[in-house]
């Protein structure tokens, strides 16, 4: 919430005094001067260098030099070959998002009404994962999920897998993974808007008779938005845009654009396509992001 | 009839503490991985208990450098970031002036573009500028992400002081200079701290963007990334408990600290209150 809100808490503060006025109206430029500076010129340019990068020439390499051509052919041309990538990485970030959903909205729900003196130790268990490094802690699924491992053995004993079955290497991976490491991203703007929940509110439904279901739907999950709506851009840009679950719990049937563009940047030193896959990649979250906030009515939280 | 009654009202406990199980499970594995010996190098199983990687944790050579780069880019970083987003912070919460919007969309645009954009968007960049990438390129980079997030937090803090304190100092003839060092910037200072804290880890863990700005520097992350290809020393997980274990020992520290000064301050207030209590 905080993250989405940086306007939020925009309360005018006082006008400073006149007689110092002079010195005090250069004063907030100089504070803003080098932070400012340092995201337009390491944030704001290389996005525009990144939209000219997209359309040079595709003919060129990096030894011999781009030609800014103004090649729109590009994008046509990436869309062609990597729609697929495309589609599932949002097809695997939606699907994690759901599941993140079903387990978190129950957790932050807890954390938040039930936990009483429990509440600071249970936020801590959520942020713990953090604690530790995002690609150490996606190899220990390789550990969980392997095919000499307990987990695996298990559902094959009870006929949920084949005896031949496997978890690691397939899109089941790979979403549980997203939904693992960005979790935390979505259950924390949540738990802040679900504690400032009036419990009261939820006994006077009840009061009027709404069965818990109704009383979710028209008091605590409509009273929960804005931290529902800011959880789930939270989670989802990160997601969607993630190559390191597809890479280390996938096989390449399962790369997601992030892999593609990693290639393209590292590997094939194709410069023009990588970019524009960056470009459209932002412009399908950017898309994604505001046709949702229109739709969830909740404008304010940008 | 009595276990469904018990159940229905302590599911959702249930489910949250099961999500947490969840939220667990990889780090509790890579709390046991860091015993284990491996059979082969690209196994990822548990197959001998040992205490080796502990006691030679920089067996592999190129892991602790690796670790060693990760912990000075992250230390600079953190320092230019934490520097630049608290003065942007003090500007953003004290000050009215034009063109407030613009900084604040400047801002929050870091926070919402996806990584992936932001190091193939300064590749492009360097590239063109015909930059050679390494160590420097890394901190600019990890500097860039964490301003946003230091300038959040410090705002936060900022925005929920009693501005009557600072008054009050003035009121009393301190100079304005004396009433930063000894009012606000105490009292600002926990919002610093957690600020540089989030900068120094999402810096140390920071691996898409660091992937395309990097040349040939290998920082934490990325020795776990290549070696995923040719086999993980068990000593990664050494490193990742470790980790966890100093930032678990810091967040306690921290509300150890809060819950004494709490304590502190009702002690100093109760004598105050005592006569009011016993009139007599």
């Amino acid at each position: 919430m905080t993250l989405l809100a940086p306007t939020g808490s925009g309360q005018a503060p006082p006008a400073p005094p006149a007689a110092r006025s002079g010195r005090h109206r250069l004063l907030p430029y100089l504070l803003l001067l080098p932070g400012a500076a340092w995201l337009l010129i390491f944030f704001g340019v290389p996005l525009v260098q990144l939209a000219a990068a997209s359309l040079y020439d595709p003919g060129g390499s990096l030894s011999t030099g781009y030609a800014l051509t103004w090649a729109f052919g590009n994008y046509p041309d990436v869309v062609q070959a990597y729609w697929p990538q495309f589609l599932r990485s949002f097809g695997y970030a939606g699907l994690a998002l759901v599941l993140a959903l079903l387990l978190g909205y129950p957790l932050a729900y807890a954390i938040a009404q039930k936990a009483g003196r429990w509440k600071n130790l249970l936020l801590v268990c959520v942020v713990a994962p953090m604690f530790t490094s995002f690609l150490v802690r996606t190899l220990a699924w390789k550990t969980i999920l392997s095919d000499n491992g307990a987990l695996v053995g298990l559902l094959r004993d009870v006929h949920l897998l084949a005896p031949d079955g496997r978890l690691l290497a397939t899109p089941f991976a790979v979403v549980l993974g997203l939904t693992y490491n960005f979790l935390p991203f979505l259950v924390l703007p949540l738990y802040a808007s679900l504690e400032r929940l009036d419990y009261r509110l939820l006994e006077a439904a009840t009061d009027l008779y709404a069965s818990p279901v109704q009383a979710f739907r028209r008091v605590t999950l409509p009273l929960s938005m804005p931290g529902l709506v800011a959880g789930t851009l939270l989670f989802f840009i990160p997601a969607s845009g993630d190559y390191i679950n597809a890479e280390l719990l996938g096989t390449p049937n399962e790369y997601m654009i992030g892999n593609v563009i990693d290639s393209a940047f590292l590997v094939r030193l194709d410069y023009p396509q990588g970019a524009a896959l960056s470009f459209l990649l932002m412009a399908a979250i950017l898309a994604v992001v505001f046709g949702y906030l229109r739709r969830a009515g909740t404008e304010e939280v940008l | 009839m009595r276990v469904s009654r018990w159940l229905a009202d302590r599911w959702v406990m249930i489910v949250a503490l099961l999500v947490l199980g969840y939220l667990a499970l990889p780090i509790l594995v890579v709390a046991g991985l860091s015993f284990n010996r491996p059979s082969s190098r690209l196994s990822y199983d548990f197959n001998e208990f040992t205490l080796d990687n502990w006691r030679q944790p920089c067996a592999t050579s190129d892991m602790c450098d690796a670790v060693v780069r990760s912990v000075q880019i992250g230390f600079i970083a953190t320092v230019v970031a934490t520097v630049l987003g608290t003065l942007m912070a003090f500007a953003l919460v004290r000050h009215r002036f034009r063109g407030r919007a613009g900084i604040n969309v400047l801002i929050f645009l870091p926070m919402a573009t996806p990584e992936l954009v932001m190091g193939t968007s300064l590749l492009a960049l360097f590239v063109s500028a015909g930059v050679p990438q390494g160590f420097w390129t890394i901190v600019i980079a990890h500097v860039m992400f964490c301003v946003s997030f230091v300038v959040v937090t410090v705002k936060a803090r900022l925005a929920g002081m009693d501005r009557r304190l600072e008054e009050a100092a003035m009121d009393l003839y301190a100079s304005e200079w004396q009433t930063f060092r000894r009012i606000t910037l105490p009292l600002v200072l926990p919002g610093i701290v957690a600020a540089a804290l989030l900068a120094f880890s999402l810096s140390f863990d920071d691996f898409i963007i660091t992937n395309f700005n990097a040349g040939t520097t290998v920082t934490f992350p990325m020795y776990v990334w290549g070696a995923a290809q040719r086999g993980i020393p068990p000593q990664v997980n050494v490193i990742g408990t470790a980790m966890f274990a100093i930032a678990l020992l810091l967040v306690g520290l921290s509300s150890l600290r809060g819950r004494r000064a709490r304590r502190a301050n009702l002690l100093a207030a109760a004598p105050a209150a005592r006569p009011a209590r016993r009139p007599s």
